[in-house]
């Protein structure tokens, strides 16, 4: 019934007929956005926005960690050691916030989209379910691994990192089998609206899973690998370029280095995965409105009366990147149902996000390739001035990346939330009113924004001082000793 | 097998009461503990205690959570529809005490550990009692089926002020009974006395707070009242008597019991309280199998749960012993 009335073939329903109970879901269809659709949005886009920066300090630092804490025992490097438990303090801080603002994250499914947990939480549910497990043992194991510097063996304190990392593994893994099954929704039968049975490992293992949960997981490396890097760029074009610095910067950026090249191939897959299995995300992504064959991949534009504008076309681009041939035919928005197709303005975010991405995927890799070639050339830390600032930055960009690949796979899924099952605008909270909730959101993660600066801040000030004790509470230490900045 | 399930569920919601609510308490012996001076021993201590273990007694309310989204949609979904209010207070009072206390436990000045500490403390006891007051209004009725309920009277009302301030004041009780252990593992005997006097005063106000509770639930949840003591009364006589038998052992100076006797009596409330809910998963209106979901999702719980047990059940005893015998000091 719902298929038939969302189909374009669907005639418009005659005000007589809309008493019948049968339209119930023409009117909801046809209805305006409930009021609670935009500040639910918002406020899940900032919040999820907000969290997806703090996911690869909890997935991959400390597999980054790791790294220098092996140097450490197996060499006898002091600098190795000293930094893997000062990085293992900034985890400490960035958990903490991650694992908050990640709990949110679960409120919030049933505080904004009470219709999707209660009409496919039955399915939907079951991969939070796994990664609560992974959660926990992360949740474990970090603090033992962060608070067991002084008083564990070195190797054991050292093999009790890894459970961190598996989980953190296991976890984007779950997760992200969640987000993926909203995009590629397999394994349910539903009878009058109702799950009435789930096929568990169809639901886990859906289509969209592997490469999407891979692809987070390469960019939680990515991000983290550049954004550590990055920190000690700053610090070497400051003029502290000792050894401490060098080895600072070189362990994450092998890491970085290694993941983007992988990435970019996993996206060149993806992406004609995605044309393949969400044709309609698809066209979003190229700005594309009418089906065809020789499609250009139109770089930049704006979506202006259903046609992209202002944008750079490479002649048959899209259509050889998505079927290596010319005379692949792509979909494009018009081939969407217009009651389900996205109005422009989100078209232009998913095609922009998508170029953003992409972009900023490409200038990773450059440098990369720029560290790569520096590093058989000198084989030590390339120190020139120009590839410093490039790192110094590299982790802003790899962050930028990462959120307008959310954008594209979020925004592009919409008007859906279950692709083809479930409008967002019928998932959406109804009672109250979300706005108020979202001010405070703002507000809060503002502060807590703030007070992670401050911390961190704090943080580097104690060890350019040289104490790695911590500061015992209480008064008189306004003046305690202040470093280079 | 949906029993099995809200078991499991029960079980997370009591672990979540015991380790969560020690977790919390620590806040409200922070809040009070002085000025900048007076305070700062007595915080160290509440420091040391929680901070490797903080972020694993929290995992238990998503393990809740899942379970409750997963297994028992519509149930999750009618509480979500109804008591927004508190739980998204719930939600910002978890932001703000995480990253207050590990943003305090680094930050230099006095005046950010003030903020930060301040951020901590004060959510620590926000947090609770919207738990508690949410489970007020579950257990006295007031969440409807269908969802969408009266989102104000549906946690402020004599029920839910009752749950919420008996939360807050368990959580310190907890909390109390935990840093006095730790407190003599450290040989201090000057923190030792002052948690422990803190453990009788909590452990008294929640012994008056349950009494008088008898009185309100009689009056505003008569269904919940009578099914509390037809049903309920073992566990309810349990945590009498452990209770009781917690404050003697306090008093008398039995260290050794304390910790097991006050986190039974806390337990056997919690559990009571879902004993004489059942077969119903909100108040006595939807029932347990009425809101779980299909078998297959069900049974994929039940095997999550057997593997949660086996998995994180050992890694968080070691992680509390780690903690225990002092492994995990950080610096």
């Amino acid at each position: 019934m719902a298929a038939r009335l969302l189909s374009p073939a669907a005639t418009p329903v005659p005000k007589s007929l809309i008493t019948s109970a049968d339209n119930s879901r023409v009117l909801l269809v046809a209805a305006a956005d409930p009021s609670q659709l935009l500040p639910a949005r918002e406020q899940m886009a900032f919040t999820l926005g907000f969290h997806i920066i703090l996911v690869p300090f909890g997935v991959a630092f400390t597999f980054i960690t790791m790294i220098a804490n092996y140097r450490a025992i197996r060499h006898h490097d002091a600098d190795a050691l000293l930094l893997a438990q000062r990085w293992s303090k900034v985890a400490a801080v960035l958990f903490a916030v991650g694992a908050v603002s990640g709990t949110v994250l679960s409120f919030e499914m049933g505080l904004l989209w009470p219709g999707l947990m209660k009409r496919f939480g039955a399915a939907y549910g079951i991969p939070f379910a796994v990664e609560g497990i992974f959660f926990f043992l992360e949740a474990i194991f970090v603090a033992i691994y962060i608070y067991g510097w002084n008083r564990l063996s070195p190797w054991v304190h050292f093999w009790s990192g890894l459970p961190v990392v598996i989980a953190g593994v296991g976890g984007t893994l779950s997760v992200v089998a969640a987000n993926s099954w909203m995009n590629s929704p397999s394994g349910i039968t539903v009878r009058h609206g109702r799950v009435v049975d789930v096929d568990v490992w169809r639901v886990f293992f859906n289509k969209a899973f592997w490469y999407e949960a891979i692809h987070m997981l390469l960019a939680a490396y990515v991000v983290a690998g550049f954004a550590v890097a990055g920190v000690y760029a700053v610090g070497m074009l400051r003029g502290r370029r000792d050894r401490y610095h060098r080895i600072g910067l070189l362990v994450p950026l092998v890491v970085g280095a290694i993941a983007i090249p992988l990435q970019i191939f996993m996206g060149d897959v993806i992406a004609r995965a995605v044309f393949h299995d969400e044709p309609a995300k698809f066209a979003a992504i190229e700005g594309l409105r009418n089906t065809g064959t020789h499609v250009p991949e139109e770089l930049g534009g704006v979506m202006v009366d259903g046609r992209l504008r202002f944008s750079i076309p490479i002649p048959d681009g899209a259509s050889l990147l998505s079927g290596f041939s010319p005379s692949t035919r792509v979909a494009g928005l018009n081939a969407i149902p217009a009651k389900v197709r996205p109005p422009d303005h989100l078209v232009t975010i998913v095609h922009l996000s998508f170029d953003i991405m992409v972009g900023t995927g490409f200038l990773l890799l450059g440098l990369a390739l720029w560290f790569a070639l520096a590093w058989r050339q000198h084989r030590l830390t390339p120190a020139s001035t120009w590839f410093l600032r490039a790192t110094a930055i590299s982790g802003v960009v790899a962050v930028v990346s990462l959120e307008c690949g959310w954008v594209v796979t979020e925004v592009g899924r919409q008007p859906w939330t279950v692709v083809g099952r479930l409008l967002t605008r019928d998932a959406v909270q109804t009672s109250g009113n979300l706005w108020p909730f979202f001010a405070g959101a703002v507000v809060i993660y503002a502060g807590v924004t703030v007070g992670a600066g401050f911390a961190l801040r704090a943080l580097r000030r104690r060890w350019a001082a040289g104490q790695d004790v911590s500061t015992p509470y209480g008064p008189d230490d306004e003046h305690a000793p202040v470093g280079a900045p | 097998m949906n029993t099995a399930v809200a078991l499991v569920l029960l079980l997370g919601v009591v672990l979540y009461g015991v380790f969560g609510g020690a977790d919390f308490g620590t806040g409200l012996w922070d809040l009070t503990a002085g000025g900048a001076q007076r305070g700062q021993r007595p915080r160290e201590l509440i420091d040391h205690a929680i901070g490797p273990v903080w972020e694993a007694n929290h995992t238990w309310l998503i393990f809740c959570l899942v379970v409750l989204w997963s297994g028992f949609p519509t149930a999750f979904a009618a509480i979500m529809t109804t008591q927004y209010i508190p739980l998204g207070m719930a939600a910002f009072g978890i932001v703000l005490r995480g990253s207050g206390f590990a943003f305090r436990k680094v930050s230099i000045r006095t005046a950010e550990q003030r903020v930060n500490g301040a951020a901590f403390a004060a959510s620590s006891i926000l947090t609770p009692f919207c738990f508690g007051a949410v489970a007020g209004g579950i257990a006295s009725e007031r969440v409807p089926s269908a969802g969408h309920g009266d989102p104000v009277t549906s946690w402020l009302n004599p029920t839910s002020v009752l749950g919420g301030v008996l939360a807050v004041f368990t959580c310190g009780y907890l909390a109390a009974v935990f840093l006095a252990a730790e407190a003599r593992r450290r040989d201090d005997r000057v923190l030792e006395v002052w948690a422990r006097r803190r453990a009788v005063g909590a452990a008294l106000t929640c012994g008056a707070l349950a009494v008088a509770g008898l009185f309100v639930l009689d009056h505003d949840a008569h269904r919940l009242y009578v099914h509390l003591l037809h049903d309920g009364w073992p566990c309810l006589t349990l945590s009498a008597v452990a209770g009781v038998a917690a404050l003697v052992a306090t008093l008398r100076g039995s260290p050794a019991l304390v910790r097991p006797l006050g986190v039974l009596a806390v337990a056997a409330v919690l559990a009571g309280w879902g004993v004489s809910q059942y077969p119903y998963l909100l108040g006595t209106h939807l029932a347990i199998d009425v809101a779980a979901a299909p078998p297959a999702t069900m049974s994929a719980l039940a095997v999550i749960a057997v593997i949660a047990l086996v998995l994180v059940g050992p890694s968080l005893v070691v992680l509390f012993l780690l903690t225990a015998r002092g492994r995990l000091e950080g610096d």
